[in-house]
């Protein structure tokens, strides 16, 4: 049984190697130009504008997030549903159709409540 | 893939709700910026067509959906409580939603959405099922409590109630996973066979899951120690989802107790009975006493609540077809009383959304002498005073309740019935003696009064009919498999 396991501590293993040697040759090669824009938080070479605790997103973010979720989901249901479609039968089809009709009534509400504009 | 394992009629009122939910979502949009009424009577209609659907397939379905859910004429008695709840806030909301301008068009689909959440927890037979009615119903009924969102005791009601209320959740889902581990189904009727054989009904995960599964639905009850949310939450609310949030949710979270606990009770009485003793005295004592001494006639009927869900815990208790009988005749008069009450509160308030106060009925018999007269049909009913259907309703879970043998809690409910006729009459004694204090008058809402009107008919006639109804409901409960 435990021999099942083995590809996996080698994998382990390499990753531990392939993570030291990525890690080694940074610090032993690359430049090192030290700036003060580099040991802010989330440093990513572009300045922040604001202290990021401080800072207010507007809901619209979220709303567009929940949006993204709710059809990154649908799109889970629908692969598979399209792969064996050959197979199933006209209640599968019914169904799906059902549930993109639902989907797409939120998505008709959500536009017309004016949700997508970036105001 | 087998058709007729999916008999649609099972489900067929929630399924026209979701519909609705859609439609009245769809009218409300494209019924401009300013009018509501579209929605509304969209809203009313969805639910008298879901009303017309619960009584053309009254006990119609059976098991379906791989025994998940039954259409079984419990479900179906259910169904049509939450319905009538759901048409009477309906009807009754926009004249307070105006007044607080607060009218939305959601207000009509988030109560649509909630009531099919109950229908699922009235008709599963899978603690899955009854996990994602309670879900529905109440993820639902955290927005509508924040529904005021200028005031902070609205936004506190919606918070506490959404942090408390998940924190329960949990509990419940734990307790189904506990009792998965033990019987290795969710089915009720995996469980009920499993407690019925077993020697020991506490072996295993089995004491754990059942205890966390009741704190789930007590909670849900408002049954103390759960209860500390319930004043809060109905103080802070809008009143018309107070009005509706005491009755609806109670009502389900006592149908899906009854589906989870009534088999198992009948065949070989309830393992947990002491627990439930003492949480029903419990109940029934701190919500009566509690009630006594309050200033707000909204805390007054959240207490009163609580207490009343200690009298219905004797039904459950007592684990015979009556007591289930009796708690469907109970629920079915006590939304009623309780949804005109609320609705009587916020149309006689004349201090503003922050202060309900008691005197705000004084002289209430005088100037609106059919309001008061309703008001006072609601406060005897909820007594329990003979000719109303609160009488009935307390007489028969309390006759089941002695058959079964619990004697000493039944002296413990009529004594607290006794206490409680105090802060009852209270409030007439307010609207008929008390000097005028210089009030504004009340205003005529001709819809809010018909709302009103038809609970205190509904009161009266269940207490005149009420032989028919409870045959009615030993029917429903029959009908469980």
């Amino acid at each position: 049984m435990t021999e099942q396991f083995t590809p996996v501590v080698w994998m382990l293993l390499s990753a531990a190697l392939l993570t030291a040697g990525m890690m080694a040759v940074a610090i032993f090669l690359g430049p090192r130009k030290m700036n003060p824009v580099k040991a802010e938080p989330y440093e990513c070479g572009i300045k922040t504008e604001d202290p990021p605790l401080n800072m207010r997103h507007p809901i619209r973010f979220y709303v567009v997030a929940i949006l993204f979720i709710i059809f990154d989901v649908e799109i889970v249901f629908l692969y598979p549903w399209a792969v064996v479609f050959r197979q199933l039968s006209l209640v599968a089809f019914i169904s799906i159709a059902i549930f993109i009709g639902v989907l797409m009534a939120g998505l008709y509400y959500a536009v017309k409540k004016g949700v997508l504009e970036w105001r | 893939m087998d058709l007729s394992r999916f008999n649609l009629i099972t489900i067929a009122t929630p399924l026209v709700l979701g519909a609705g939910v859609l439609l009245v979502m769809l009218v409300d949009l494209l019924s401009g910026r300013a009018n509501r009424r579209p929605a509304q009577l969209a809203a009313l209609a969805v639910v008298l067509a879901a009303a017309a659907v619960c009584l053309a397939t009254w006990n119609t379905g059976g098991v379906s959906f791989f025994g998940q859910v039954s259409g079984d004429g419990f479900a179906s008695f259910f169904n049509l409580i939450f319905l009538a709840v759901a048409f009477l806030v309906i009807l009754a909301g926009p004249a307070y939603l105006e007044r607080n301008a607060i009218h939305f068009g959601e207000y009509y689909s988030l109560v649509l959405v909630s009531v099919m959440g109950m229908a699922f927890m009235a008709a599963g037979t899978n603690l899955l099922v009854i996990f994602l009615g309670l879900e529905t119903m109440s993820l639902a009924l955290y927005v509508l409590a924040g529904f005021n969102p200028a005031r902070q005791s609205s936004n506190e009601a919606s918070l506490k109630y959404l942090l408390l209320g998940s924190f329960a959740t949990g509990f419940l889902v734990f307790g189904i996973a506990l009792v998965y581990g033990q019987i290795g189904s969710t089915d009720l009727a995996r469980f009920s066979a499993y407690l019925a054989g077993a020697g020991d009904p506490f072996a295993g995960y089995m004491g754990a899951g059942v205890a966390l599964l009741l704190i789930g639905l007590t909670f849900k009850m408002a049954v103390v120690p759960f209860h500390f949310w319930s004043p809060d939450v109905y103080d802070g609310a809008p009143t018309v989802v107070s009005a509706f949030m005491s009755a609806a949710p109670k009502a389900a979270a006592f149908a899906a107790a009854l589906r989870i606990f009534y088999a198992p009770a009948e065949s070989l009485g309830l393992p947990w009975e002491r627990i439930l003793w003492i949480l029903a005295a419990l109940t029934m004592t701190v919500g009566n006493l509690s009630a006594l001494n309050q200033a707000s006639i909204k805390r007054m009927l959240a207490y009163s609540s609580v207490a009343h869900a200690g009298y219905l815990l004797l039904g459950i208790l007592a684990g015979n077809e009556l007591g289930a009988a009796g708690i469907l005749f109970y629920l079915a008069s006590y939304v009623f009383m309780n949804v005109g009450a609320f609705t009587v509160a916020w149309m006689v308030n004349r201090r503003g959304e922050g202060r309900y106060d008691l005197g705000d009925f004084a002289q209430l018999g005088f100037r609106r002498p059919l309001l008061a007269a309703m008001m006072s049909v609601f406060m005897l009913g909820l007594i329990g005073i003979p000719p109303l259907a609160g009488f009935f309703g307390k007489l028969y879970v309390f006759t089941a309740a002695v058959q079964a043998g619990y004697v000493w809690l039944v002296v413990i409910a009529v004594l607290n019935s006794a206490v409680s006729v105090f802060y009852y009459l209270r409030v007439m004694v307010i609207m008929y003696m008390r000097e005028n204090e210089a009030l504004k008058d009340v205003d005529r809402i001709p819809a809010t009064f018909a709302a009103v009107a038809a609970c205190a008919l509904m009161v009266i006639l269940l207490g005149l009919i009420p032989g028919s109804v409870l045959d009615v409901a030993r029917a429903a409960v029959a009908s469980m498999p």
